[in-house]
């Protein structure tokens, strides 16, 4: 894959970086609140942590330029 | 679910129909999001598009994972996760036999055995390789049924996924058609079968990323496995689920009466496992594209391997969450819900009735808060544009090298064979389209459409196994071999049709069901093209030796691979991938 130059990984490691933050900051405001809907299980914290670690591990090692 | 977020004005969106879920604005940004980013992903890639290698065959410099990755995710349509999620709902896990016996052999049988002869020979396409085992007849019957179902399946499955989106969000059908088809037009003609192949790896991770929570709150909630089977039984005991053997794949397989899909376990074996599967995971070229832009033998070899850990994983986000709907979804005061069939759903309007085909969605909103309702919703949009943009590229190679260079232009220059790649890609999309709206004024359109893809996967499947394995067969035992097959495969399809009562003799027994009708009518069909294409081929002279070099089995020095360690060998982890199949099937047995 080096000819395309940017891994799709990389790509992954972005996209779920962003959804991370954005479901881990609205779970940690909805815990503030006191308003989580008791099906949750806070999904949203735990599953938006997990999916920001993975993205930021992603985009790091895959990184363009990292390896070079 | 979303009690939190701040509804979208349903104006904003043309939201036309009551819906069973609603998206917040952070929903809306996350599938936003999700669009904008294919978009880059196809203009980063235009550059990587240059040549008609490049284009249509992604340059074959994809790794084993991700050719392995793509090669599932193009399958793995979010039509398809839904009408087996409700399948498990309906049927329990026997839905399962479709993700494992009815995939992984015959993905193993593509690495180990099949892709060899596809990789040496150096072919674009299966309609390629028919061209070079048979000749060109043979190929352009191939590549123009292929072309032809390919868009009208693409249309089809459009017009579903709109019709999915309107009733889980409310969204308009001509909204969810026209936008998603623009992305995917978009992406596909700029980055070509790169583009498609990296899109296809970001929505399998989307749909892991957006689906997989669902079984697992729903397991928390039912306390594991085992106490869903106790809630299960005690429902049964109760009477408030409809008794029978949910959790079981094949003790309730011995007679065709004693299951609810009316299967018998030889139907499920030979004509799901071998006739059905087979056809579909080695010779549709939807799927074997994938692994033909592998970087490498090996990789190509390793492809469908990776592939098929994943494949029987599947159901732990498919199959799972529609068991798991049996026990916990309940109704506004606390009953027990109560999915149902679309015609019941359709008899009886205003009823508040859903269908099994709407378990997944639900199972969504009960667990999915905002944010990852969206998560889960962008997973179902991302699988309906990577299998339309699996279609369209795989339209696109074939029409371009099966259809356009052999017989319209023979002899252009390369940059002129990618600029007609890329007009096909539209046009490709915009005959979706065409199909999409003709489906909507016709709906019983689709059922003829899939079963006639169904026509000609099987017959195919027997003549490029015997056209790979036996020396012996000739242009002529092809050509007859796939006719004669497809021909009797739509016999017995009319046939049934005309006179139900003729499913006795087509599934050998009068307690078949529908989907007992489709494994056996593939396993005919297989028989009579190996048998047609046998008895022609000794009728009629074989072509020299020389001339099978590469393409036949015995007449093709295969390349010898560099030494490498077990832990990077494809038969080691063919052999752990049986071992995990076999135990699969003898714990769920």
């Amino acid at each position: 894959m080096h000819s395309t130059g940017i891994s799709i990984w990389f790509f992954i490691g972005v996209l779920l970086t962003v959804y991370g933050a954005m479901i881990l900051g609205y779970g940690i405001y909805e815990l503030s609140s006191g308003t989580m809907a008791v099906a949750n299980y806070h999904a949203s914290v735990w599953w938006g942590g997990l999916l920001l670690l993975v993205g930021v591990f992603y985009g790091v090692r895959f990184c363009p330029g990292r390896n070079e | 679910m979303n009690l939190l977020g701040a509804r979208l004005s349903p104006e904003m969106l043309a939201f036309a129909a009551p819906s069973l879920a609603h998206l917040s604005p952070l929903d809306i940004s996350v599938i936003a999001i999700y669009f904008a980013m294919v978009i880059w992903i196809g203009f980063y890639l235009k550059s990587k598009a240059n040549t008609s290698e490049e284009f249509f065959m992604a340059g074959r410099e994809m790794t084993a994972w991700i050719a392995g990755l793509s090669f599932v995710s193009a399958n793995l349509g979010s039509l398809e996760l839904m009408g087996w999620a409700g399948s498990a709902y309906q049927y329990g896990i026997l839905a399962a036999h479709w993700y494992w016996v009815g995939a992984i052999p015959a993905m193993l049988f593509l690495g180990m055995v099949m892709m060899p002869f596809y990789y040496v020979c150096k072919t674009h396409s299966v309609p390629g390789y028919l061209k070079l085992r048979y000749g060109q007849g043979s190929s352009t019957v191939a590549a123009v049924s292929f072309a032809f179902m390919t868009v009208l399946m693409s249309g089809v499955n459009m017009f579903a996924m709109a019709e999915v989106m309107k009733i889980v969000l409310g969204w308009d059908l001509n909204f969810s058609i026209i936008v998603s088809s623009l992305a995917v037009a978009a992406y596909v003609a700029l980055g070509g079968l790169r583009s498609a192949i990296f899109n296809e790896v970001l929505q399998f991770v989307l749909i892991w990323g957006g689906a997989l929570l669902v079984p697992i709150l729903g397991l928390v909630e039912t306390g594991g496995w085992s106490g869903f089977k106790a809630r299960l039984a005690h429902n049964i005991a109760t009477g408030a689920t409809a008794p029978g053997d949910y959790t079981h794949m094949w003790r309730s397989m011995g007679h065709f009466a004693d299951n609810p899909m009316g299967i018998h376990w030889t139907g499920i074996l030979f004509g799901l496992g071998f006739a059905i599967s087979f056809g579909y995971w080695t010779t549709d070229f939807l799927v074997v594209q994938r692994v033909l832009a592998a970087n490498s033998l090996r990789s190509a070899r390793l492809a469908p391997v990776i592939g098929s850990f994943f494949k029987m994983a599947v159901p732990f986000i498919v199959i799972l969450p529609g068991l798991l709907g049996l026990v916990v979804l309940t109704n506004a005061d606390g009953s027990l819900m109560h999915l149902v069939g679309e015609n019941v759903v359709a008899a009886h309007p205003g009823a508040g009735l859903h269908s099994y085909n709407e378990v997944l969605p639900l199972m969504m909103v009960r667990y999915l808060g905002p944010g990852l309702l969206g998560l889960g919703i962008t997973a179902l949009i991302a699988g309906f544009m990577s299998g339309m943009a699996g279609n369209v590229s795989a339209f696109t190679a074939i029409f371009t090298y099966d259809i356009y260079q052999p017989h319209i232009v023979k002899h252009a220059k390369d940059e002129h064979y990618v600029l007609v790649g890329r007009i096909v890609t539209i046009v490709g999309v915009v005959i979706s389209i065409g199909a999409a709206y003709l489906v909507m004024n016709a709906a019983g359109i689709m059922d003829y459409v899939q079963a006639l893809f169904s026509f000609f996967i099987s017959p195919l499947l027997g003549v490029v196994l015997l056209g790979m394995f036996w020396k012996r067969a000739t242009r002529q035992g092809g050509f007859w071999g796939l006719l004669m097959g497809t021909l009797t495969s739509i016999g017995l399809w009319a046939w049934v049709k005309a006179d139900p009562s003729a499913l006795r003799f087509v599934a050998i027994s009068p307690d078949a069901k529908d989907m007992a009708e489709n494994m056996y009518r593939a396993l005919w069909s297989v028989s009579t093209s190996v048998g047609v294409n046998v008895i022609v081929s000794l009728c009629t002279k074989p072509r020299p030796l020389s001339e099978l070099a590469g393409v036949v089995y015995g007449a093709t020095p295969l390349p010898v691979e560099e030494p490498v360690p077990f832990y990077k060998n494809e038969w080691f982890w063919t052999a752990i991938a049986i071992v995990v199949f076999l135990a699969l099937n003898i714990y769920f047995w």
